[in-house]
């Protein structure tokens, strides 16, 4: 079976080892751990943890496309908001009457402009299956739309990233306006509760930061099935030799849209499993700075590796809250310091550097 | 007017009367015919009227000047371009100006280009492996299982083309000759029916060449091969006919003794060289 292949293969089973021991480190340390114990992990920074690895898992599906297929997407933050957006949609109907206004079915923002019953596109949220199903359905519907008239028209390279980020910045200045019917400026928050449990207790958001280490590790593996098989050499060599892989009898732009489409729907994932733990959604997730960022994450982790892009995404995450926490204003400059350094010094980003000391201990043997 | 003149064309052969999955039609003797081919870009006549046929098994060397076409002839027969008028048939079945990319290559065309290009990220065992004949649609691709019988095909072809040793090195490491070699052995890999060569031995050593003569020689009767060369010597060595382009247009056509003493190809191209 192509999908179990990744678990022979020894990267994977040490990848996903470390992530599950940190799982088990962090939890065991959040709840056996008294409060104020030098050891102890408070509930903030379990949440801050669930959200580096949201961040790994979008990492993940860019260097799906990056890597593996050539194609470097700067609208990635589109598919991301998107899942975040279904997530959002959800939670808010789950708030019910519990609102400012007290509206049964509408939520606050639609009671404030004046809507007298629900936009249709609302309709479902308030079921978790269906909103789930958005959750891959609308960032992926987005990308097979988009990668299809794109590929068709064989657009690659610098001209495919600039209209993603257009596509990205178009969908931030459409979910801005109120009449669009996503909460405008402020997006949706406020959420309660999620399948029933409270958002605000601790053991709810220790159950989303567990949650998003599975949704990780399967996204991991779903990504290394895809490119450890025959499809996946396919599109390394489409990246590579575009125009031979064509004569040799491939259809270049399905290979293209079918990975376009699967590393969106998992970057929808990740938005999703965002948005209960940051507690909002708002349109600056499509701000195109946003999706250079995840770029950034990548290269400096170090493209088609997909290891790679989880050490750079929580690393320069980490980095972000640390220096923004001690000295905001200089984040900005620390990043782009980063990035400079690694591309010139480090051209195949950190796992380059893993990579580079593991054949050099293999030759010295 | 026109629909007139289309109705009443003898040549004609409607769209819906071929069958576009029946295997090549070689029963009429040619694989390949070009008929009365013209493409221009911005006004420069790259082919003109040309008229070309290939007879199966049949090993052919086209030469020609620089810019006499011999590029955007194999660009019109693997349908990378359109010709403003005229027909290309593959068989007496296929009529190729319908046809997309991917599907040509299906059909049984496979095209060596003029700069070598296989992919270098990937090992001289895969390469073969994605050249292999097999479904080529997405989920086949992505389920498809490596078969013993498939990794003994490779082998073969590994053989034939000398690279035994070198299987699972990454193929962005071997020398100029042994990519040309690889991407000949990625065309065998495909079960064409026809084999287009542009510039096989183009910086070659002599060894090299006298090896890749010996591969294109062995292929013909298996397959048909057109080789488009520069390089006299190597045409000398493996040709049997050969076609002179010049202008869009064929010169002269024989065997290289005949073409060689042709006074317009001495005129037009020999004559330069000698």
């Amino acid at each position: 079976m192509w999908l179990t292949r990744p678990f022979y293969e020894r990267s994977t089973q040490l990848f996903l080892g470390i992530l599950f021991a940190a799982l088990l480190v962090v939890t065991v340390l959040h709840v056996a751990l008294p409060e104020g114990h030098p050891l102890h992990v408070t509930s903030y920074t379990v949440t801050l943890f669930g959200k580096y690895l949201c961040y790994a898992l979008l990492a993940v599906a860019v260097d799906l496309v990056w890597g593996y297929l050539g194609i470097l997407s700067l609208g990635h933050g589109a598919f991301f908001a998107l899942g975040g957006y279904a997530m959002g949609m959800y939670l808010m109907r789950q708030i019910g009457d519990r609102g400012t206004y007290g509206d049964p079915i509408l939520p606050d923002f639609m009671v404030f402009l004046n809507w007298q019953e629900l936009p249709w596109y609302w309709l479902g949220f308030d079921m978790a299956w269906f909103a789930f199903i958005m959750v891959l359905l609308a960032p992926g519907l987005l990308a097979l739309v988009f990668g299809f008239l794109a590929f068709r028209s064989r657009v690659t390279g610098v001209y495919l990233s600039i209209i993603t980020q257009a596509l990205t910045f178009a969908l931030m200045l459409a979910f801005f306006r109120n009449e669009m019917g996503f909460g405008g400026n402020n997006g949706l928050t406020d959420f309660k509760d999620i399948l029933g449990f409270n958002l605000r207790t601790d053991a709810t958001r220790l159950g989303l930061f567990l949650a998003t280490g599975v949704a990780l590790a399967i996204g991991y593996v779903v990504c290394r099935a895809i490119v450890t098989s025959k499809l996946g050499r396919v599109s390394v060599a489409c990246r590579d030799a575009e125009a031979r892989t064509r004569f040799l009898g491939y259809r270049v732009e399905r290979v293209q849209l079918f990975v376009f489409v699967v590393s969106a729907m998992l970057a929808g994932v990740a938005g999703a499993l965002y948005v209960p733990q940051v507690g909002i959604i708002n349109p600056s997730e499509f701000s195109p700075i946003f999706s250079i960022e995840i770029v950034v994450w990548v290269a400096l982790g170090g493209r088609a590796t997909l290891y790679g892009a989880v050490i750079g995404a929580i690393l320069v995450n980490y980095a972000k809250t640390v220096f923004t926490g001690v000295m905001p204003d200089a984040w900005l400059f620390a990043l782009g310091a980063l990035f400079v350094l690694v591309t010139v010094f480090l051209p195949q980003g950190i796992a380059g550097l893993l990579k580079s000391r593991h054949t050099a201990k293999e030759a010295a043997a | 007017m026109s629909i007139m003149s289309e109705l009443t064309n003898r040549d004609r052969v409607f769209d819906f009367l071929t069958p576009s999955d029946s295997p090549v039609d070689v029963r009429h003797g040619p694989i390949l015919y070009l008929e009365d081919v013209n493409v221009s870009f911005d006004g420069f006549r790259a082919i003109n009227n040309l008229n070309l046929t290939i007879d199966d098994g049949e090993l052919r060397c086209i030469i020609g000047p620089n810019g006499a076409g011999k590029t955007t002839m194999m660009d019109i027969i693997t349908g990378k371009t359109r010709p403003d008028t005229g027909s290309v048939w593959f068989g007496s079945r296929h009529n190729l100006l319908t046809k997309s990319e991917p599907d040509i290559a299906s059909l049984g065309i496979g095209r060596k280009f003029q700069k070598p290009t296989v992919f270098e990220a990937l090992t001289v065992f895969e390469n073969l492996e994605l050249a292999m004949a097999a479904d080529k649609r997405i989920l086949p691709t992505l389920t498809a299982i490596m078969q013993p019988q498939y990794r003994d095909r490779i082998d073969d072809v590994l053989q034939t083309i000398g690279l035994k040793d070198l299987r699972d090195k990454l193929a962005g490491i071997l020398s100029h000759g042994q990519k040309q070699w690889l991407e000949i052995g990625m065309l065998l890999m495909q079960k064409p029916r026809l084999l287009l060569v542009d510039e096989p031995v183009a910086g070659m050593t002599e060894q090299e060449m006298e090896r890749t003569a010996e591969l294109l020689t062995g292929l013909a009767g298996k397959q048909s091969v057109v080789v488009v060369e520069h390089d006299m010597g190597f045409v000398r060595s493996i040709a049997r006919k050969v076609t002179v382009l010049h202008q869009g247009s064929v010169l002269a056509e024989g065997t290289m003794d005949e073409v060689s003493n042709d006074p317009e190809v001495i005129k037009v191209y020999l004559g330069e060289e000698a």
